[in-house]
C-alpha cells in the first residue's frame, strides 16, 4: 500500500502588512482631517475662486440658513459658557451650573434668550430637533445677535468672525447681519465659500 | 514578520535526547486589521479633509461723518457702481448716476464676457502687471513675499478703478459672492459693499421701462 502524501498547506495569510497599511492610513486621517461640526441647518456655501484658508482657532462662526435664521458657534467651550453668562446677565437671566454644562456641549446655538432656559431643559436629541426652528433674532427692535457678538468679543478679543451663509439666502438678512457687525465696528470678517474650479481665471 | 521561531532545540537534537519543541510565536493580526478598518471608516465619515475657503473683506465703518464725505470723493471718473438685483443679471454704471438717460445703466451678467470683460478692460494695466508677476513667480524669479507685496501695490495704485457694490434686498448671497469673486478675478483692490439707495432703484426701474420713468418722475 502506497500512501500518497498530500502536502498540507497552511491557509494563513500574514496580516502584518495589511495592518501596517491600515495604521498608516489611520494616522493620515487623524492628522489631516478635522471633525465636522453638527449644524442644525443644511447650508450650501457658494463657490468662489478665493484660495485663502480659514484660520484654525478663535473662530466665531455665524451660520445663516436659506430662510434667514441665524446661528452661532465657537471653537472653545470655555468661551461659550462665559459668553452665555454675560449675555444672560445683559437680559437678566441667570443660568444654573447644570444648564451651563448642557450649553457647553452644544456645538451650535441659536436660541432667543427667553426660550434658552426651556431649551436647555430638553434632552440632547430633542434639542437637535427643535434647534432648526429657532434662530437668534437680528431685527432692529430686538437685536440679540448684536449682543451675542458684542459679549463674545468681550470674552475673547482674538475672535475672528466668519460668516457662513447659504447661497440662496436673501441679501436682506446678510445686510442685517453685516450692519449689526458694522455697528459694533467689526469691519473685518471672513465669508466662507467653497472652492470653485475656474479655468477662465487666467483671463 | 510576526513569527518568532526559536531554533534553539534544533542543534541539540542529535546529541542529547531532550526533545525541545519548536515554538513558533505567530500573532494573528486579523482582529487588529478589523479594528483599524473600523476606525478608518469612522474617520472618513465623521471628518472633513478640506478646510473651507474664505474671503476676507473689510467693510467701511458705520461712522456717518466719514462715509458721506468718502462717498462723494469716490464718485470720480474711476468709480464703477455695480447694482445687484438678483437673478443672473447685474447692472453697472460708471461715475455719477445719470437719471435722465436710461442707457447710462448697463445690463450685464456674471459670465466671462459680461461684467468681467468690462472690469478687465477698465483695469487693464493692473491685470497685465499682475499676470506678468504671476509668470515671474512661476519661473521662480521672485519670492512669494515679493509677489504679494507688489500685487498689493499694484492693486492700491491710483489709476485702478474703485468699485461700489450695491445689492438689492431680493438678491441672494450667491450673487454677492459672485460679484466679490469678479473683484478677485479682475484684480480690483478697492471695492466696497454699500447699501442701495433710492437713486439706484430708480435707475434700474428706469432701465426696465426704457426711460419711461424718467419722463414722469425724478428720483429726488
Amino acid at each position: 500500500m502506497s500512501k500518497v502524501k498530500v502536502a498540507r498547506k497552511s491557509t494563513r495569510i500574514d496580516m502584518t502588512a495589511m495592518s501596517d497599511v491600515t495604521v498608516l492610513l489611520l494616522t493620515f486621517f487623524m492628522l489631516t482631517s478635522t471633525f465636522v461640526k453638527k449644524e442644525p441647518v443644511q447650508v450650501t456655501t457658494p463657490g468662489s475662486v478665493s484660495e485663502i484658508k480659514i484660520p484654525e482657532t478663535n473662530i466665531l462662526s455665524i451660520l445663516i440658513d436659506p430662510k434667514g435664521k441665524v446661528f452661532m458657534s465657537m471653537d472653545k467651550q470655555a468661551d461659550m459658557v462665559n459668553t452665555l453668562d454675560s449675555v444672560g446677565s445683559h437680559y437678566g437671566v441667570t443660568f444654573t451650573e447644570q444648564e451651563k454644562k448642557k450649553f457647553r456641549i452644544a456645538q451650535t446655538f441659536g436660541i432667543p434668550i427667553k426660550s434658552m432656559k426651556a431649551y436647555l431643559a430638553l434632552k440632547g436629541e430633542e434639542q437637535d430637533k427643535v434647534l432648526g426652528n429657532y434662530g437668534i433674532p437680528t431685527d432692529s427692535l430686538d437685536n440679540q445677535f448684536k449682543v451675542w457678538i458684542q459679549k463674545a468679543k468681550a470674552v475673547n478679543p482674538a475672535f475672528r468672525i466668519a460668516i457662513k451663509a447659504d447661497q440662496k439666502t436673501p441679501y436682506k438678512v446678510i445686510k442685517d447681519v453685516m450692519s449689526s457687525l458694522q455697528d459694533l465696528r467689526e469691519n473685518r470678517y471672513n465669508l466662507i465659500t467653497s472652492l470653485k474650479n475656474q479655468s477662465a481665471n487666467k483671463k | 514578520m510576526a513569527e518568532i521561531q526559536s531554533n534553539e532545540g534544533g542543534g541539540k537534537k542529535k546529541k542529547g535526547g531532550s526533545k525541545q519543541k519548536k515554538i513558533s510565536v505567530h500573532v494573528d493580526f486579523t482582529p487588529m486589521v478589523d479594528m483599524n478598518m473600523l476606525l478608518i471608516t469612522f474617520f472618513m465619515l465623521c471628518t472633513s479633509l478640506s478646510k473651507p475657503q474664505t474671503m476676507e473683506i473689510n467693510m467701511p465703518s458705520n461712522d456717518k461723518k466719514i462715509t458721506e464725505a468718502d462717498r462723494d470723493a469716490v464718485k470720480a471718473s474711476q468709480a464703477i457702481t455695480i447694482v445687484i438685483t438678483g437673478g443672473d443679471s447685474v447692472f453697472y454704471y460708471t461715475g455719477q448716476p445719470n437719471y435722465k438717460d436710461y442707457n447710462s445703466l448697463k445690463l450685464s451678467s456674471y459670465k466671462a464676457d459680461g461684467l468681467r470683460a468690462f472690469l478687465i478692460k477698465r483695469n487693464f494695466d493692473a491685470v497685465n502687471k499682475i499676470n506678468d508677476l504671476k509668470q515671474q513667480k512661476i519661473q521662480l524669479k521672485i519670492s512669494q513675499e515679493q509677489f504679494t507685496k507688489q500685487v498689493s501695490e499694484i492693486k492700491g495704485g491710483k489709476e485702478t478703478p474703485v468699485v461700489i457694490i450695491k445689492a438689492a434686498d431680493r438678491a441672494t448671497y450667491k450673487n454677492l459672492i459672485d460679484a466679490l469673486d469678479e473683484m478677485q478675478i479682475c484684480n480690483i483692490g478697492k471695492y466696497v459693499i454699500d447699501k442701495i439707495n433710492p437713486g439706484e432703484n430708480f435707475l434700474v426701474k428706469n432701465y426696465q421701462t426704457r426711460g419711461g420713468l424718467a419722463q414722469t418722475t425724478s428720483p429726488k
